[in-house]
């Protein structure tokens, strides 16, 4: 039942007319293989059209590589990164995350949010101490002690839209981001955050400027590394 | 000796040791034994291409699932197929088949207990499939690894969930029959003509659909994909896909590494080549390519006319153009010539003037990479712009390239481009 031709054909210029231009100068690189990533999460036109898309360049390339093929195979589902990559390999999937993690590009300034104090000391709870008798663990813990990620398979939290980040957490609450993943730390954690926390620490992390670097990988407890297996179980290239 | 009719008289001869139980026959000699290990690894080895050239992978294993363990839905507007689990395991998937089963189903259409299949499991063009053949990809299916998975059943709309309409749409359509090799033709156009009607089941898509789901129109003519929202282009018309004209190296290098400097292969195609068409052996995309260049050229299908240019077409076409210098020329070329092989040339393209436009619309909302293959592992790619040009932009720009460089064709509207949102692949 899946079988069509859509044959992109063309030479033969009518009339010939055309015939003698030069075909456009494709650099082999992987920037011009990345270019259909650009239209969204591009420096320019960042925003897109609604201010959504997150930043990638920089990102750890496991998380990378993760986030590409859960996208690829609908276990993270979003259609547009589902339509964008159906057909690619693994192997090509991890080139572009390898090229993402590599790539350096200034970050966009901090987002202008208004909040209140009891907003922001709450904030900062959350994110350096977490919430020990509720076992939520403080973001610092694995995303990096400046927030930064940590490599090679949790992203950083600073730099990213307000909207993105709320909207990730709205889809960890109902019932996870990732399908089938076990287990799914960040799903349990989002579970347990009130809407009032969610909203706290989402606003703060958009208003961060962007500094420091990310965690080299040995810095995660043993503790949170089993919480969080399943990202690395799901990082093995498949044939 | 033909090794696959060898290995058909083996497995015969397993069936007899099996059926006379463990009391009687004798041990069968050592080498023998090594010898029938063999064949069967090669037979199994056979399955495993030939599994790939039927694409069974493509519909029997669900996005991200279990190879073969079906869970993949098939919308149509008769329902929803949900394709089965066709992994060894015992109780969800064909572990209780035989290969007389798997015969019937493949050759027949009909399932294990009797019943008639809907012909969404292509059995219409399957059953040109060999014995042997079917046989071998049995053998294969054996030793993939057994998945428990329960698949939903499919859930079929009145009247069709109706079986007896079934037998009676299987006595009007469907007529059992191997492939015939036609006398005349060569061998290779023979294989070729055996691997587009049977395994390749291309007519399953390539050819338009009556209201009862029957490939009614003209065989590999071209048509709207059921349940997809993409259009399979004529392999007959040298307005569409047909490639009576192409050198015979191109038509190769096109279907087994999904591009080629005057066409790529998107949406379904890509997938169909990314599973597929890229594992064809050398000798099969040659035949393949043979009888494909061979297909004789249809009559054009009535198409709507390129509009008249006058004032307010001019105007369009004009916005159109900046719109296509601001998003497109970068990559396809001030004059739409692109990089044959990596962009594709948009003057003088088939695809992009074609009627029904869906295609095209469905490339600029949705972008996409060509598959990465063997051939062409780190594809270059389209950017997706339906979240970046409203309906009206998209529909402007396509009209222009539509109808610039010498191209001329019917103007898109933002209605279609609304229209080509739908439908995942």
């Amino acid at each position: 039942m899946m079988a069509a031709v859509i044959a992109i054909a063309g030479p033969a210029y009518a009339g010939g007319v055309n015939r003698a231009l030069a075909p456009v100068d494709v650099p082999d690189t992987m920037a011009e293989r990345m270019k259909p990533c650009v239209a969204c999460h591009g420096r320019e036109d960042r925003m897109g059209r609604d201010a959504y898309y997150p930043r990638i360049a920089g990102k750890p390339e496991g998380y990378l590589f993760n986030q590409l093929r859960n996208f690829r195979d609908g276990h993270r589902y979003y259609r547009p990164m589902a339509l964008l990559l159906a057909n690619v390999t693994d192997r090509y999937l991890l080139e572009m995350a390898a090229y993402f993690a590599a790539l350096e590009q200034p970050y966009p300034p901090p987002e202008r949010v208004v909040s209140t104090l009891a907003e922001i000391k709450l904030a900062e709870k959350l994110i350096n101490h977490g919430d020990t008798a509720r076992k939520i663990p403080a973001c610092i813990e694995c995303h990096g002690k400046e927030l930064m990620g940590t490599a090679p398979f949790v992203p950083g939290l600073l730099g990213l839209p307000r909207v993105y980040m709320s909207a990730q957490f709205g889809a960890w609450r109902n019932g996870g981001l990732m399908r089938g993943q076990t287990p799914d730390c960040m799903s349990e954690i989002a579970k347990l955050l009130t809407p009032e926390e969610t909203n706290a620490v989402v606003a703060w992390l958009a208003a961060q400027p962007v500094r420091g670097k990310m965690d080299p990988a040995d810095r995660l407890s043993i503790e949170m590394t089993k919480r969080c297996s399943s990202i690395i179980e799901q990082a093995r290239l498949r044939p | 000796m033909n090794l696959g009719l060898l290995a058909a008289v083996l497995t015969c001869l397993a069936g007899a040791v099996l059926l006379s139980g463990p009391v009687g026959a004798a041990p069968p000699e050592k080498e023998t034994k090594v010898a029938k290990t063999v064949l069967t690894e090669q037979r199994r080895g056979r399955g495993a291409y030939l599994a790939r050239l039927a694409n069974c992978m493509g519909c029997h294993t669900a996005q991200g699932g279990h190879s073969y363990a079906g869970g993949r839905r098939l919308s149509t507007p008769f329902g929803t197929f949900i394709t089965p689990n066709i992994t060894p395991h015992e109780a969800t998937g064909i572990g209780y088949w035989s290969e007389e089963d798997f015969w019937k189903a493949v050759h027949e259409g009909k399932s294990r207990d009797g019943r008639p299949l809907y012909p969404a499991f292509p059995y219409t063009e399957y059953t040109k499939i060999t014995r042997e053949d079917s046989d071998a990809i049995f053998a294969h299916l054996q030793t993939v690894e057994p998945v428990a998975q329960h698949n939903p059943p499919s859930q079929i709309n009145f009247p069709y969930n109706f079986q007896p309409l079934l037998s009676v749409w299987r006595a009007i359509y469907f007529k059992p029959g191997v492939y015939q090799p036609e006398p005349g033709k060569s061998a290779e156009w023979n294989r070729g003509a055996y691997l587009v009607q049977g395994l390749g089941h291309c007519n399953a898509c390539h050819s338009e659909r009556n209201p009862l789901g029957a490939a009614g129109g003209e065989t590999l003519g071209g048509g709207q994909i059921m349940g997809s929202n993409w259009y399979a282009p004529s392999l007959t018309s040298s307005l569409e896909a047909g490639s009576t004209g192409w050198p015979l190296e191109e038509i190769i290098q096109l279907l087994t590494t999904g591009v080629s400097a005057r066409a790529t292969m998107s949406g379904p195609m890509a997938e169909v080549v990314s599973q597929s068409l890229q594992h064809l052996s050398k000798e099969d995309a040659r035949a393949m390519a043979i009888y494909l260049k061979s297909l004789p050229e249809s009559i054009p299908r009535p198409s709507t006319a390129a509009p008249a240019l006058n004032e307010e077409v001019r105007n369009g076409l004009l916005q159109g153009s900046k719109i296509y210098k601001k998003h497109c020329e970068d990559c396809h070329g001030a004059s739409g010539q692109g990089a044959p092989g990596i962009y594709p040339p948009l003057a003088g393209n088939r695809a992009v003037i074609m009627d029904p436009p869906v295609n095209t619309i469905r490339s600029v909302l949705n972008g996409g990479y060509p598959p990465s293959t063997t051939g062409n592992p780190r594809p270059f790619g389209m950017p997706p712009f339906a979240q970046v040009l409203r309906d009206g932009e998209i529909a402007l720009v396509l009209s222009y390239i539509r109808n610039a460089w010498g191209n001329r064709a019917s103007l898109v509207t933002a209605a279609q481009v609304d229209k080509s949102r739908e439908g995942i692949h």
